[in-house]
């Protein structure tokens, strides 16, 4: 194990905080560039969706994981992104332009979402941002003029300055890793300053913060003003991803998703939002899987151990019956979330924090480590 | 004009009247302790003071200014601190984290400055990482640095808050029970601590206080409160005696 010898307060601003550091994100980087030459176009688009989803995981960490405030609308969000992007380009507007627009306009409307949440928490405002994701879904559908309601919106190629960007080539992937890596970087440093401990004091304790000079209002507005913004990117980046955009995209069911991300990632760090995305992206193929391969593999299965060939057929038949049922995403969701709260609260994150301190300090791990510790009781809180 | 004054302070909830009519003043440099049963208060007061709670009538100055109608999060920048009865520290944080908070109401950095992390931003964040530690070295907390605070024990957290509200740079720090769920050598250590922060930071201290070996060891007047009113004021040894706080305590 390491030992950092701290003799200046740098080493704990800096983000990299040992030549460890350098050697493992450094080596991170390289496989990221050397992707695109070394996979499919597949798998490569995949990859470019657990960027988006990873950029919606980070806004909704720098959210729920820091500013403790829970939110079901940031599907809305996306959609809000989306649609700038696709209204802007088809009036002409240069990528250049759009982009911060799309940024900053989806940015003023998480503002306007956090002013009912200051006098909102919990549950309450849960319910609070479906609402407004429900409303924002009418609108896109009724707002013809604009979103060409149901029908949908054809967003066209990235043009940027006058260079082609297509949707599945490598320099998307670029754009993508790109933008995610800003707002990862975005949020480190909102992390190590005065708005980031504001925004945990504020998660950890309304009272104290309140006495310490924070200002509740203003930095739960920040709080939600800034996680839209950063939704509103990844939404340009899925419009030109997708090439289409329709309301019945941005659902509840998109914004379970993205929480979701922070759930099995772990919100207690950015590192959460990269894995849990890379997981929920990964869902989709394997419940193709389920529908398509699996009860060919078990029918065959069947009947190497015996099984009479009509039967094995039935069988077949079954589990597809089984795989393609409707509404099997949701429970399938459903079951995994329970899954992490209860065995899992700190997500994968925490599991490599946990496999990661397994080894360092190998063989003294004792199994207790990361029990939770009873906490003092609060009989008194004037929240 | 004293140094902060409490002016006929109440504080009403439905038909219960918390506080009422409360007046006193603190001198600079002064350790004034309120006292008083179980539900006679003394919270109340502090949380007025602080402006979690609207009072009902009355006023409060510091430094000779109304500070009745500020609002909350800017009592800290006026040089007001607190400490609270139950612990309310950032248990997810570090104490380092925590400590930072405490001089949140000197941050000077924007939000696109932040984002970017420019040099000034660097700057502000080692000037703030200086003082904590002068407050880190004052109250002996070298030891718990990183650690979360979920993980500290009672008496540790308790000192934490304190040092937590003198990181704010305060005139007057307000200290609500800073000896409770502490054994009688932590108690003395604090008594130590408080009579420090007067002397050493030249801080002025209020507190409300169970613990009366601690109560007159360390204050200089002593305010008793039953129901919401003020029972007698004074030295400790004064107030004491006083024959309704006796009546009070004892039941008469």
């Amino acid at each position: 194990m390491r030992f950092v010898f701290k003799t200046d307060y740098n080493q704990d601003i800096r983000l990299l905080k040992h030549s460890g550091y350098w050697w493992s994100y450094g080596a991170l980087l390289a496989v990221l560039i050397a992707f695109p030459y070394l996979v499919g176009s597949y798998l490569q688009s995949q990859i470019v969706f657990v960027f988006i989803y990873a950029i919606v995981g980070v806004a909704l960490i720098i959210l729920t994981g820091f500013t403790g405030q829970a939110s079901l609308g940031h599907a809305a969000f996306l959609a809000i992104g989306a649609y700038t992007a696709g209204f802007l380009q088809s009036q002409g507007i240069s990528f250049i332009v759009y982009f911060p627009a799309a940024a900053i306009i989806t940015g003023a409307v998480g503002a306007m979402v956090g002013f009912p949440a200051l006098r909102l928490s919990g549950i309450y405002l849960v319910i609070a941002t479906i609402a407004f994701a429900f409303i924002v879904e009418e609108i896109l559908a009724r707002w013809e003029s604009v979103t060409h309601g149901n029908e949908g919106m054809r967003v066209r190629t990235i043009d940027l300055l006058g260079q082609p960007i297509p949707r599945d080539g490598d320099a998307f992937y670029f754009l993508c890793l790109l933008v995610l890596a800003g707002s990862i970087l975005l949020a480190l440093n909102l992390l190590r300053s005065p708005t980031g401990r504001a925004f945990i004091a504020i998660r950890d304790s309304e009272t104290a913060a309140k006495s310490m000079g924070i200002d509740l209002a203003g930095y739960k507005v920040k709080s939600f003003a800034i996680s839209a913004a950063l939704t509103g990117m990844a939404g340009v980046l899925f419009a030109h991803k997708m090439s289409f955009i329709s309301p019945e995209m941005f659902t509840l069911l998109l914004s379970i998703e993205f929480i979701m991300v922070i759930i099995i990632g772990g919100a207690f760090g950015v590192h959460g939002a990269v894995l849990g995305a890379i997981f929920i992206v990964m869902v989709d193929p394997f419940l193709t899987a389920l529908k398509d391969d699996v009860p060919v593999l078990g029918a065959s299965l069947a009947t190497t151990l015996g099984m009479a060939p009509d039967a094995a057929g039935k069988l077949r038949e079954t589990m597809s019956a089984i795989g393609s049922a409707a509404g099997l995403k949701g429970a399938i969701y459903g079951l995994i979330i329970m899954m992490f709260i209860l065995f899992e609260p700190y997500g994968l994150y925490g599991r490599w924090l946990k496999v990661k301190l397994f080894f360092q300090l190998f063989p003294l791990y004792k199994k207790a480590t990361f029990k939770r510790q009873k906490t003092y009781v609060k009989s008194e809180r004037n929240r | 004009m004293s140094f902060f004054t409490v002016d006929g302070i109440s504080l009403q909830f439905g038909g219960l009247k918390a506080v009422d009519s409360v007046s006193f003043s603190v001198e600079k440099g002064e350790i004034f302790t309120i006292i008083g049963p179980n539900g006679a208060g003394k919270t109340s007061i502090f949380n007025l003071i602080s402006r979690l709670y609207d009072p009902t009538s009355g006023k409060l100055f510091f430094e000779g200014r109304d500070i009745t109608e500020v609002p909350p999060h800017q009592i800290a920048k006026l040089g007001i601190a607190r400490t609270f009865q139950n612990i309310e520290l950032f248990e997810n944080a570090s104490m380092l984290a925590n400590l930072l908070v405490g001089r949140h109401c000197h941050a000077t950095t924007q939000l696109w400055q932040e984002i970017l992390f420019l040099p000034s931003v660097r700057r502000a964040e080692k000037e703030h990482r200086r003082k904590v530690e002068e407050v880190i070295e004052f109250l002996d907390l070298q030891a718990y640095r990183d650690k979360l605070i979920a993980g500290l024990p009672y008496g540790v957290r308790k000192v934490v808050e304190v040092a937590r509200a003198l990181c704010s740079e305060p005139k007057l720090i307000l200290l609500d029970e800073p000896s409770s769920g502490l054994n009688v050598e932590e108690t003395d250590d604090m008594s130590f601590w408080i009579r420090d922060i007067r002397t050493e930071l030249g801080v002025t201290v209020l507190m409300v206080e169970h613990d009366m070996s601690l109560v007159n060891r360390v204050s200089d007047r002593v305010l008793a409160l039953n129901y919401g009113k003020v029972l007698a004021s004074g030295t400790p040894a004064e107030v004491q005696a006083h024959p309704d706080v006796i009546a009070a305590y004892l039941g008469a």
